[in-house]
Protein backbone atom coordinates (compact mmCIF):
# COMPACT_ATOMS: atom_id res chain seq x y z
CA UNK A 1 0.00 0.00 0.00
CA UNK A 2 2.79 2.16 1.03
CA UNK A 3 4.42 1.39 -2.10
CA UNK A 4 1.56 2.61 -4.13
CA UNK A 5 0.87 5.75 -2.59
CA UNK A 6 4.66 6.26 -3.58
CA UNK A 7 4.35 5.59 -6.96
CA UNK A 8 1.19 7.65 -7.18
CA UNK A 9 3.45 10.79 -5.53
CA UNK A 10 5.91 9.86 -8.16
CA UNK A 11 3.64 9.98 -10.95
CA UNK A 12 1.60 12.87 -10.23
CA UNK A 13 4.97 15.10 -9.89
CA UNK A 14 6.53 13.98 -12.70
CA UNK A 15 3.17 15.02 -14.67
CA UNK A 16 3.12 18.03 -13.08
CA UNK A 17 6.59 18.82 -13.90
CA UNK A 18 5.78 18.00 -17.51
CA UNK A 19 2.97 19.87 -17.60
CA UNK A 20 4.57 22.92 -16.02
CA UNK A 21 7.81 23.10 -18.40
CA UNK A 22 5.61 22.83 -21.24
CA UNK A 23 3.67 25.64 -19.92
CA UNK A 24 6.99 27.43 -19.99
CA UNK A 25 8.28 26.54 -23.25
CA UNK A 26 5.11 27.58 -24.53
CA UNK A 27 5.55 31.39 -23.01
CA UNK A 28 8.60 31.70 -23.84
CA UNK A 29 8.44 30.27 -27.62
CA UNK A 30 5.07 32.15 -27.77
CA UNK A 31 6.69 35.49 -26.51
CA UNK A 32 9.76 34.97 -29.17
CA UNK A 33 7.43 33.85 -31.94
CA UNK A 34 5.80 37.30 -31.51
CA UNK A 35 8.81 39.43 -31.22
CA UNK A 36 10.38 38.29 -34.33
CA UNK A 37 7.60 38.86 -36.38
CA UNK A 38 6.77 42.57 -35.53
CA UNK A 39 8.87 44.02 -38.32
CA UNK A 40 6.78 46.59 -39.67
CA UNK A 41 8.92 48.93 -42.37
CA UNK A 42 9.40 45.54 -43.94
CA UNK A 43 8.73 45.98 -47.95
CA UNK A 44 6.81 42.79 -49.97
CA UNK A 45 7.35 41.26 -53.08
CA UNK A 46 4.35 41.87 -55.53
CA UNK A 47 0.72 40.26 -54.50
CA UNK A 48 1.46 39.86 -50.96
CA UNK A 49 -0.90 39.84 -48.22
CA UNK A 50 -1.87 42.10 -45.72
CA UNK A 51 1.19 41.65 -43.64
CA UNK A 52 -0.20 40.04 -41.17
CA UNK A 53 -1.83 37.04 -43.60
CA UNK A 54 1.14 37.21 -45.25
CA UNK A 55 3.47 36.10 -42.02
CA UNK A 56 1.10 33.12 -41.46
CA UNK A 57 1.02 32.28 -45.10
CA UNK A 58 4.40 32.27 -46.11
CA UNK A 59 6.47 29.12 -46.10
CA UNK A 60 9.83 30.42 -46.54
CA UNK A 61 10.71 28.43 -49.75
CA UNK A 62 12.08 31.02 -51.42
CA UNK A 63 10.84 30.25 -54.96
CA UNK A 64 9.87 34.12 -55.29
CA UNK A 65 13.44 34.75 -54.56
CA UNK A 66 15.01 32.27 -56.91
CA UNK A 67 12.80 33.19 -60.00
CA UNK A 68 13.79 36.77 -59.35
CA UNK A 69 16.94 36.16 -59.60
CA UNK A 70 17.41 33.61 -62.43
CA UNK A 71 14.69 35.75 -64.66
CA UNK A 72 16.37 36.38 -68.26
CA UNK A 73 15.74 39.77 -68.01
CA UNK A 74 18.11 40.07 -65.00
CA UNK A 75 21.63 40.43 -66.29
CA UNK A 76 24.32 42.64 -67.32
CA UNK A 77 25.29 43.78 -70.78
CA UNK A 78 28.05 41.55 -70.58
CA UNK A 79 25.79 38.55 -69.55
CA UNK A 80 26.77 37.88 -66.08
CA UNK A 81 24.24 37.71 -63.61
CA UNK A 82 23.35 40.45 -61.18
CA UNK A 83 21.89 40.04 -58.22
CA UNK A 84 17.88 39.66 -57.31
CA UNK A 85 15.32 42.19 -55.78
CA UNK A 86 13.82 40.12 -53.67
CA UNK A 87 15.96 39.21 -50.57
CA UNK A 88 15.39 36.25 -47.63
CA UNK A 89 15.47 37.59 -44.34
CA UNK A 90 18.59 35.89 -42.65
CA UNK A 91 19.18 35.86 -38.77
CA UNK A 92 20.26 39.53 -38.16
CA UNK A 93 18.04 41.30 -40.93
CA UNK A 94 15.99 42.22 -38.49
CA UNK A 95 12.69 40.46 -40.14
CA UNK A 96 10.79 37.20 -39.97
CA UNK A 97 13.67 34.83 -40.37
CA UNK A 98 13.29 33.12 -43.88
CA UNK A 99 10.83 36.01 -45.47
CA UNK A 100 11.23 37.84 -48.85
CA UNK A 101 11.75 41.28 -48.64
CA UNK A 102 13.27 44.07 -50.60
CA UNK A 103 15.23 47.08 -49.83
CA UNK A 104 14.92 50.01 -53.14
CA UNK A 105 18.72 51.62 -52.25
CA UNK A 106 19.74 48.10 -52.92
CA UNK A 107 17.74 46.64 -55.80
CA UNK A 108 14.20 47.82 -56.19
CA UNK A 109 11.25 45.58 -58.42
CA UNK A 110 12.12 46.62 -61.90
CA UNK A 111 8.06 45.65 -62.41
CA UNK A 112 8.71 42.94 -65.11
CA UNK A 113 5.83 42.17 -67.22
CA UNK A 114 5.07 38.42 -66.60
CA UNK A 115 5.91 39.17 -62.71
CA UNK A 116 8.05 35.88 -62.64
CA UNK A 117 8.10 36.01 -58.54
CA UNK A 118 4.00 35.45 -58.09
CA UNK A 119 2.99 32.40 -59.81
CA UNK A 120 5.90 30.16 -58.85
CA UNK A 121 4.52 30.70 -54.86
CA UNK A 122 3.19 27.35 -53.49
CA UNK A 123 1.48 29.04 -50.75
CA UNK A 124 -0.50 31.61 -51.43
CA UNK A 125 1.15 34.16 -49.68
CA UNK A 126 1.72 36.52 -53.12
CA UNK A 127 -1.72 35.99 -54.31
CA UNK A 128 -1.83 36.08 -58.05
CA UNK A 129 -5.67 36.91 -58.25
CA UNK A 130 -4.89 40.12 -56.90
CA UNK A 131 -2.46 40.98 -59.85
CA UNK A 132 -4.95 40.18 -62.78
CA UNK A 133 -6.57 42.80 -65.08
CA UNK A 134 -9.97 42.83 -66.79
CA UNK A 135 -8.77 40.37 -69.23
CA UNK A 136 -7.55 38.28 -66.73
CA UNK A 137 -3.48 38.95 -67.52
CA UNK A 138 -0.82 39.24 -65.23
CA UNK A 139 -0.64 43.18 -64.84
CA UNK A 140 2.33 44.05 -62.81
CA UNK A 141 0.76 47.78 -62.10
CA UNK A 142 -1.83 46.44 -60.09
CA UNK A 143 0.87 45.58 -57.60
CA UNK A 144 0.89 47.98 -54.23
CA UNK A 145 3.95 46.85 -52.58
CA UNK A 146 4.23 49.95 -50.77
CA UNK A 147 3.53 54.17 -51.67
CA UNK A 148 6.26 56.57 -52.16
CA UNK A 149 6.40 59.39 -50.19
CA UNK A 150 8.07 62.90 -50.68
CA UNK A 151 9.81 65.08 -47.61
CA UNK A 152 9.40 68.13 -49.20
CA UNK A 153 12.28 69.64 -46.60
CA UNK A 154 14.83 67.44 -48.05
CA UNK A 155 13.63 67.58 -51.71
CA UNK A 156 15.47 69.76 -53.48
CA UNK A 157 13.23 70.37 -55.86
CA UNK A 158 10.66 72.28 -53.09
CA UNK A 159 13.88 74.34 -52.73
CA UNK A 160 13.76 75.81 -55.69
CA UNK A 161 16.18 73.64 -58.07
CA UNK A 162 15.12 71.69 -61.13
CA UNK A 163 15.06 67.82 -60.32
CA UNK A 164 13.15 65.62 -61.55
CA UNK A 165 15.39 62.44 -60.98
CA UNK A 166 12.61 60.49 -59.35
CA UNK A 167 9.88 61.54 -62.37
CA UNK A 168 12.41 60.25 -65.01
CA UNK A 169 13.00 56.92 -62.59
CA UNK A 170 9.26 56.21 -62.41
CA UNK A 171 7.92 53.27 -64.55
CA UNK A 172 4.94 54.41 -64.88
CA UNK A 173 6.11 57.88 -65.62
CA UNK A 174 3.81 60.97 -65.45
CA UNK A 175 0.69 58.66 -63.85
CA UNK A 176 2.25 57.83 -60.27
CA UNK A 177 4.61 60.73 -60.21
CA UNK A 178 3.47 64.00 -61.53
CA UNK A 179 5.33 67.28 -62.10
CA UNK A 180 3.62 70.36 -60.42
CA UNK A 181 4.29 73.97 -61.08
CA UNK A 182 4.03 76.75 -58.71
CA UNK A 183 5.33 79.93 -58.67
CA UNK A 184 8.34 80.60 -56.65
CA UNK A 185 7.78 83.39 -54.52
CA UNK A 186 11.10 83.89 -53.32
CA UNK A 187 12.44 84.67 -56.84
CA UNK A 188 9.36 86.26 -58.28
CA UNK A 189 10.38 84.78 -61.22
CA UNK A 190 11.11 81.57 -61.21
CA UNK A 191 8.78 78.20 -61.50
CA UNK A 192 8.96 75.09 -58.62
CA UNK A 193 8.54 71.46 -60.34
CA UNK A 194 7.44 69.50 -57.23
CA UNK A 195 7.08 66.00 -57.67
CA UNK A 196 3.45 64.84 -56.54
CA UNK A 197 3.18 60.94 -56.13
CA UNK A 198 -0.55 59.73 -56.48
CA UNK A 199 -1.24 56.52 -54.29
CA UNK A 200 -3.93 55.22 -56.79
CA UNK A 201 -1.19 54.28 -59.46
CA UNK A 202 2.61 54.07 -57.64
CA UNK A 203 3.23 50.78 -56.98
CA UNK A 204 6.02 51.14 -54.24
CA UNK A 205 8.17 49.77 -56.61
CA UNK A 206 11.24 52.02 -55.25
CA UNK A 207 13.19 52.80 -58.52
CA UNK A 208 12.20 56.35 -57.90
CA UNK A 209 14.37 56.31 -54.42
CA UNK A 210 17.03 54.29 -56.11
CA UNK A 211 17.36 57.21 -58.43
CA UNK A 212 16.86 60.63 -55.94
CA UNK A 213 19.77 62.40 -56.14
CA UNK A 214 20.00 63.65 -51.92
CA UNK A 215 22.20 61.93 -49.64
CA UNK A 216 19.14 60.18 -47.93
CA UNK A 217 16.61 59.89 -50.22
CA UNK A 218 14.41 62.57 -49.87
CA UNK A 219 11.27 60.35 -51.74
CA UNK A 220 11.03 56.84 -50.44
CA UNK A 221 8.88 53.88 -50.34
CA UNK A 222 6.95 52.87 -47.48
CA UNK A 223 4.82 50.19 -46.49
CA UNK A 224 1.03 51.13 -47.27
CA UNK A 225 -0.39 51.09 -44.26
CA UNK A 226 2.81 52.98 -43.04
CA UNK A 227 2.52 56.03 -45.19
CA UNK A 228 -1.21 56.39 -45.64
CA UNK A 229 -3.33 57.56 -42.98
CA UNK A 230 -7.65 57.18 -42.86
CA UNK A 231 -10.22 60.22 -42.74
CA UNK A 232 -12.50 57.97 -41.48
CA UNK A 233 -16.28 57.09 -42.49
CA UNK A 234 -18.05 60.03 -40.99
CA UNK A 235 -16.50 62.30 -43.25
CA UNK A 236 -18.69 62.35 -46.45
CA UNK A 237 -17.75 63.97 -49.64
CA UNK A 238 -20.57 66.51 -49.94
CA UNK A 239 -19.44 67.34 -53.70
CA UNK A 240 -18.80 63.21 -55.06
CA UNK A 241 -21.76 61.43 -56.30
CA UNK A 242 -20.53 58.30 -55.46
CA UNK A 243 -19.70 59.04 -51.52
CA UNK A 244 -22.76 60.92 -51.12
CA UNK A 245 -24.74 57.11 -52.07
CA UNK A 246 -23.28 56.14 -48.61
CA UNK A 247 -25.84 58.47 -46.75
CA UNK A 248 -28.22 57.94 -49.24
CA UNK A 249 -30.56 56.04 -46.37
CA UNK A 250 -29.50 58.08 -43.61
CA UNK A 251 -32.16 59.70 -41.31
CA UNK A 252 -31.91 62.95 -39.90
CA UNK A 253 -30.78 62.39 -35.94
CA UNK A 254 -32.46 64.52 -33.65
CA UNK A 255 -30.13 64.46 -29.93
CA UNK A 256 -32.44 65.60 -26.52
CA UNK A 257 -30.43 65.99 -23.37
CA UNK A 258 -29.54 68.91 -21.22
CA UNK A 259 -27.52 70.84 -23.87
CA UNK A 260 -30.26 70.92 -26.37
CA UNK A 261 -32.46 72.28 -24.35
CA UNK A 262 -31.03 75.50 -24.50
CA UNK A 263 -30.00 77.52 -27.96
CA UNK A 264 -26.83 76.67 -28.83
CA UNK A 265 -25.62 80.55 -28.89
CA UNK A 266 -26.19 80.26 -25.13
CA UNK A 267 -23.31 77.93 -24.29
CA UNK A 268 -21.01 79.23 -26.85
CA UNK A 269 -21.48 82.44 -24.82
CA UNK A 270 -21.62 81.28 -21.32
CA UNK A 271 -18.93 78.58 -21.51
CA UNK A 272 -19.34 74.88 -20.73
CA UNK A 273 -21.93 74.54 -17.91
CA UNK A 274 -24.25 71.11 -17.84
CA UNK B 1 35.94 0.44 -46.82
CA UNK B 2 32.92 -1.64 -45.44
CA UNK B 3 32.10 -0.28 -42.46
CA UNK B 4 31.47 3.72 -44.15
CA UNK B 5 29.05 2.27 -46.45
CA UNK B 6 25.66 3.72 -45.68
CA UNK B 7 27.83 6.65 -43.97
CA UNK B 8 29.39 7.45 -46.99
CA UNK B 9 26.31 6.62 -49.31
CA UNK B 10 24.11 9.44 -46.70
CA UNK B 11 26.76 12.11 -47.17
CA UNK B 12 26.51 12.07 -51.04
CA UNK B 13 22.49 12.11 -50.96
CA UNK B 14 22.90 14.95 -48.58
CA UNK B 15 25.52 16.57 -50.26
CA UNK B 16 23.87 16.55 -53.61
CA UNK B 17 20.15 17.40 -52.74
CA UNK B 18 22.25 20.21 -50.95
CA UNK B 19 23.98 21.39 -54.27
CA UNK B 20 20.49 20.79 -56.28
CA UNK B 21 18.98 23.20 -53.76
CA UNK B 22 22.02 25.71 -54.06
CA UNK B 23 21.97 25.35 -57.71
CA UNK B 24 18.33 26.48 -58.09
CA UNK B 25 19.42 29.83 -56.91
CA UNK B 26 22.78 30.37 -58.18
CA UNK B 27 22.62 29.00 -61.18
CA UNK B 28 18.56 28.78 -61.95
CA UNK B 29 18.50 25.14 -62.14
CA UNK B 30 15.29 23.30 -61.82
CA UNK B 31 16.06 20.11 -60.33
CA UNK B 32 15.00 20.91 -56.85
CA UNK B 33 14.12 24.01 -56.30
CA UNK B 34 12.96 26.10 -52.86
CA UNK B 35 13.86 24.92 -49.19
CA UNK B 36 12.54 22.24 -47.00
CA UNK B 37 9.54 24.15 -46.02
CA UNK B 38 8.64 23.75 -49.95
CA UNK B 39 10.00 22.79 -52.74
CA UNK B 40 9.66 21.78 -56.75
CA UNK B 41 11.28 18.14 -57.99
CA UNK B 42 12.20 19.02 -61.84
CA UNK B 43 10.52 22.11 -61.57
CA UNK B 44 6.51 20.77 -61.47
CA UNK B 45 6.55 18.12 -59.04
CA UNK B 46 5.44 20.21 -55.48
CA UNK B 47 7.11 18.89 -52.14
CA UNK B 48 6.15 20.18 -49.03
CA UNK B 49 7.36 19.68 -45.21
CA UNK B 50 4.17 17.74 -43.56
CA UNK B 51 5.07 19.92 -39.94
CA UNK B 52 5.20 23.05 -41.71
CA UNK B 53 2.08 22.88 -43.43
CA UNK B 54 0.35 21.62 -40.19
CA UNK B 55 1.78 24.49 -38.46
CA UNK B 56 0.85 27.02 -41.01
CA UNK B 57 -3.09 25.65 -41.05
CA UNK B 58 -2.89 25.71 -37.16
CA UNK B 59 -1.71 29.86 -37.62
CA UNK B 60 -5.08 29.82 -39.47
CA UNK B 61 -4.11 30.41 -42.91
CA UNK B 62 -5.80 27.72 -45.56
CA UNK B 63 -2.79 27.16 -48.02
CA UNK B 64 -2.31 26.81 -51.69
CA UNK B 65 -3.53 23.13 -53.07
CA UNK B 66 0.50 22.40 -54.19
CA UNK B 67 2.06 22.78 -50.95
CA UNK B 68 -0.90 20.36 -49.55
CA UNK B 69 -0.21 18.23 -52.29
CA UNK B 70 3.41 18.08 -52.00
CA UNK B 71 2.96 17.51 -48.05
CA UNK B 72 0.92 14.17 -48.87
CA UNK B 73 3.66 13.03 -51.22
CA UNK B 74 6.64 13.87 -48.68
CA UNK B 75 4.05 12.00 -46.06
CA UNK B 76 3.67 9.03 -48.38
CA UNK B 77 7.37 8.73 -49.38
CA UNK B 78 8.84 8.94 -45.55
CA UNK B 79 5.76 6.24 -44.64
CA UNK B 80 6.89 3.50 -47.05
CA UNK B 81 10.92 4.21 -47.16
CA UNK B 82 11.39 5.25 -43.68
CA UNK B 83 10.25 7.94 -41.44
CA UNK B 84 13.42 9.37 -40.04
CA UNK B 85 15.81 8.78 -43.21
CA UNK B 86 15.02 12.82 -43.95
CA UNK B 87 16.75 13.45 -40.58
CA UNK B 88 19.52 10.93 -41.72
CA UNK B 89 19.73 11.25 -45.00
CA UNK B 90 18.52 14.38 -45.66
CA UNK B 91 18.75 16.80 -42.73
CA UNK B 92 21.99 19.47 -43.20
CA UNK B 93 21.54 19.69 -39.18
CA UNK B 94 22.35 16.07 -39.53
CA UNK B 95 26.02 16.30 -40.18
CA UNK B 96 26.73 19.07 -37.46
CA UNK B 97 25.19 16.97 -34.87
CA UNK B 98 27.15 13.77 -36.50
CA UNK B 99 30.12 15.54 -36.28
CA UNK B 100 29.10 16.81 -32.37
CA UNK B 101 28.90 13.04 -31.67
CA UNK B 102 32.45 11.76 -33.34
CA UNK B 103 34.29 14.18 -31.48
CA UNK B 104 32.00 13.59 -28.48
CA UNK B 105 33.58 9.89 -28.34
CA UNK B 106 37.18 10.67 -29.17
CA UNK B 107 37.21 13.62 -26.23
CA UNK B 108 35.32 10.65 -24.40
CA UNK B 109 33.01 13.49 -23.08
CA UNK B 110 30.05 10.70 -22.36
CA UNK B 111 32.27 9.17 -19.92
CA UNK B 112 31.56 12.32 -17.50
CA UNK B 113 27.61 12.68 -19.04
CA UNK B 114 25.77 14.72 -16.33
CA UNK B 115 22.34 13.03 -15.85
CA UNK B 116 20.05 15.51 -17.46
CA UNK B 117 16.92 14.14 -15.56
CA UNK B 118 14.29 16.74 -17.17
CA UNK B 119 16.01 15.79 -21.09
CA UNK B 120 13.71 13.03 -21.77
CA UNK B 121 13.44 11.57 -25.55
CA UNK B 122 10.20 12.19 -25.27
CA UNK B 123 10.59 15.71 -24.93
CA UNK B 124 10.49 16.27 -28.64
CA UNK B 125 7.11 14.98 -28.72
CA UNK B 126 5.79 17.80 -26.60
CA UNK B 127 7.41 20.36 -28.69
CA UNK B 128 5.86 18.89 -31.26
CA UNK B 129 2.51 19.66 -30.19
CA UNK B 130 3.42 23.34 -28.37
CA UNK B 131 4.48 24.19 -31.42
CA UNK B 132 1.54 23.57 -32.98
CA UNK B 133 -0.32 25.20 -30.10
CA UNK B 134 1.62 27.94 -30.58
CA UNK B 135 1.48 28.49 -33.83
CA UNK B 136 -2.11 29.17 -33.63
CA UNK B 137 -2.22 31.33 -30.46
CA UNK B 138 0.10 34.20 -32.13
CA UNK B 139 -0.65 33.14 -35.88
CA UNK B 140 3.31 32.25 -37.35
CA UNK B 141 4.59 28.91 -38.41
CA UNK B 142 6.29 28.71 -34.85
CA UNK B 143 8.63 26.12 -35.04
CA UNK B 144 9.90 28.27 -38.28
CA UNK B 145 10.60 31.30 -36.88
CA UNK B 146 13.81 29.48 -35.24
CA UNK B 147 14.28 26.21 -36.96
CA UNK B 148 17.91 25.50 -37.22
CA UNK B 149 17.19 23.03 -39.96
CA UNK B 150 15.20 25.33 -42.42
CA UNK B 151 18.51 28.22 -41.23
CA UNK B 152 20.96 26.25 -42.26
CA UNK B 153 19.34 25.13 -45.78
CA UNK B 154 18.71 28.80 -46.53
CA UNK B 155 22.05 29.80 -45.22
CA UNK B 156 23.63 27.22 -47.69
CA UNK B 157 20.98 28.48 -50.71
CA UNK B 158 20.57 32.60 -49.87
CA UNK B 159 23.86 33.22 -47.33
CA UNK B 160 24.05 32.56 -43.58
CA UNK B 161 24.04 35.75 -42.11
CA UNK B 162 23.96 35.83 -38.19
CA UNK B 163 22.00 32.76 -38.36
CA UNK B 164 25.23 30.80 -38.47
CA UNK B 165 25.18 31.09 -34.60
CA UNK B 166 21.74 29.05 -34.65
CA UNK B 167 23.78 26.15 -36.16
CA UNK B 168 26.82 26.53 -33.97
CA UNK B 169 24.49 26.82 -30.64
CA UNK B 170 23.51 23.22 -31.96
CA UNK B 171 27.15 21.59 -32.13
CA UNK B 172 28.08 22.83 -28.73
CA UNK B 173 25.03 21.88 -27.42
CA UNK B 174 25.28 18.61 -28.98
CA UNK B 175 28.92 18.29 -28.13
CA UNK B 176 29.52 19.68 -24.44
CA UNK B 177 25.80 19.59 -23.47
CA UNK B 178 23.27 16.20 -24.15
CA UNK B 179 24.42 13.60 -26.51
CA UNK B 180 22.45 13.55 -29.28
CA UNK B 181 20.37 16.25 -27.37
CA UNK B 182 19.04 18.37 -30.75
CA UNK B 183 18.22 15.16 -32.85
CA UNK B 184 17.41 12.69 -30.15
CA UNK B 185 15.57 15.15 -27.55
CA UNK B 186 14.51 18.38 -28.98
CA UNK B 187 13.75 18.60 -32.84
CA UNK B 188 9.99 18.40 -32.87
CA UNK B 189 10.38 17.61 -36.96
CA UNK B 190 12.38 14.30 -35.93
CA UNK B 191 9.12 13.59 -34.01
CA UNK B 192 6.88 14.45 -36.60
CA UNK B 193 9.17 12.31 -39.21
CA UNK B 194 9.06 9.29 -35.96
CA UNK B 195 5.33 9.53 -36.19
CA UNK B 196 5.31 9.40 -39.90
CA UNK B 197 7.29 6.08 -40.55
CA UNK B 198 6.75 4.70 -37.31
CA UNK B 199 4.95 1.49 -39.91
CA UNK B 200 7.71 1.92 -43.02
CA UNK B 201 8.71 -0.86 -44.51
CA UNK B 202 12.67 -0.06 -44.81
CA UNK B 203 14.04 -1.66 -41.48
CA UNK B 204 17.19 -3.01 -39.92
CA UNK B 205 17.14 -6.51 -39.02
CA UNK B 206 19.09 -8.60 -36.49
CA UNK B 207 20.23 -11.98 -36.67
CA UNK B 208 21.11 -13.20 -32.87
CA UNK B 209 23.15 -16.35 -34.12
CA UNK B 210 25.76 -14.19 -35.56
CA UNK B 211 26.01 -11.62 -32.57
CA UNK B 212 29.37 -11.47 -30.56
CA UNK B 213 27.66 -8.77 -28.34
CA UNK B 214 30.56 -6.18 -28.95
CA UNK B 215 27.78 -3.89 -28.90
CA UNK B 216 29.88 -1.33 -31.47
CA UNK B 217 26.21 -0.48 -32.57
CA UNK B 218 24.78 0.59 -29.45
CA UNK B 219 27.82 2.81 -29.44
CA UNK B 220 27.69 4.73 -32.75
CA UNK B 221 23.43 4.38 -32.73
CA UNK B 222 22.20 8.05 -31.64
CA UNK B 223 19.00 6.41 -30.92
CA UNK B 224 20.18 3.19 -29.17
CA UNK B 225 17.01 2.66 -27.27
CA UNK B 226 15.88 1.04 -30.22
CA UNK B 227 18.54 -1.40 -30.57
CA UNK B 228 16.70 -3.05 -28.00
CA UNK B 229 16.80 -6.98 -29.22
CA UNK B 230 20.67 -6.87 -30.07
CA UNK B 231 22.10 -9.81 -28.78
CA UNK B 232 18.92 -11.33 -27.64
CA UNK B 233 15.80 -11.64 -30.33
CA UNK B 234 15.97 -11.70 -34.36
CA UNK B 235 13.74 -9.48 -35.06
CA UNK B 236 13.83 -6.15 -36.82
CA UNK B 237 14.32 -2.80 -35.78
CA UNK B 238 10.51 -1.55 -35.57
CA UNK B 239 10.87 1.59 -33.48
CA UNK B 240 9.68 5.14 -35.51
CA UNK B 241 12.65 6.81 -33.59
CA UNK B 242 15.54 4.74 -35.72
CA UNK B 243 16.59 7.16 -38.36
CA UNK B 244 17.94 4.74 -41.05
CA UNK B 245 21.25 5.91 -41.08
CA UNK B 246 22.81 2.68 -41.31
CA UNK B 247 25.82 3.42 -39.06
CA UNK B 248 25.27 0.24 -37.08
CA UNK B 249 25.09 -1.99 -40.07
CA UNK B 250 28.17 -0.31 -41.19
CA UNK B 251 30.12 -1.40 -37.72
CA UNK B 252 28.67 -4.43 -37.03
CA UNK B 253 31.44 -7.14 -38.20
CA UNK B 254 29.66 -10.42 -37.62
CA UNK B 255 27.25 -9.53 -40.43
CA UNK B 256 24.22 -9.80 -37.35
CA UNK B 257 22.62 -6.41 -39.20
CA UNK B 258 21.37 -5.44 -42.34
CA UNK B 259 18.89 -3.65 -43.86
CA UNK B 260 15.76 -5.67 -44.96
CA UNK B 261 11.99 -5.50 -45.53
CA UNK B 262 9.86 -5.18 -42.25
CA UNK B 263 8.12 -8.19 -42.47
CA UNK B 264 4.58 -7.81 -40.80
CA UNK B 265 4.74 -11.30 -39.81
CA UNK B 266 6.93 -11.50 -37.26
CA UNK B 267 5.06 -8.47 -35.65
CA UNK B 268 1.74 -11.31 -35.21
CA UNK B 269 4.01 -13.42 -33.25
Amino acid sequence: MANSNNNRRKFMATTLQSVGLTALGGLLWSGYSDEVKASPLVLRPPGALPEDDFLKACIKCGLCAEACVNRNSNKNKDGSKRAGTLQMAKGGDHKLIGTPFFIPTEVPCFMCDDIPCVPVCPSGALDMPSLLNKEQELDINKARMGLAVVHKESCIAFWGIQCDACYRACPIQGEAITIEHQKNERTGKHAFMLPIVHSDVCTGCGLCELACVTEKPAIFVLPIEHSTGRAGDHYVKGWDEKDQQRVKNAKEIHTKDERSEKEATDYLNMGVEY
Amino acid sequence: MKNIKYLLLRRVTQFTILFLYFGANAYGWHMLEGTFGASRLFGFLPLADPYTVVQVLASGFVLGADVLLGALIITTFYMVVGGRAFCSWVCPINMVTDLANWLRRKLKLDKEEVNYRFLKRRTRYWIMVLGILVSAVVGVAAFEVLSPITIMQRGIVFGFGAGVSVVIAIFLFDLFGVRNGWCGHLCPLGAAYSLIGSKSLIRVEHNHENCTACMECKVVCPENQVLYMINKESISVTDGECTNCGRCVDVCNDDALKFSIRSFAQKAK
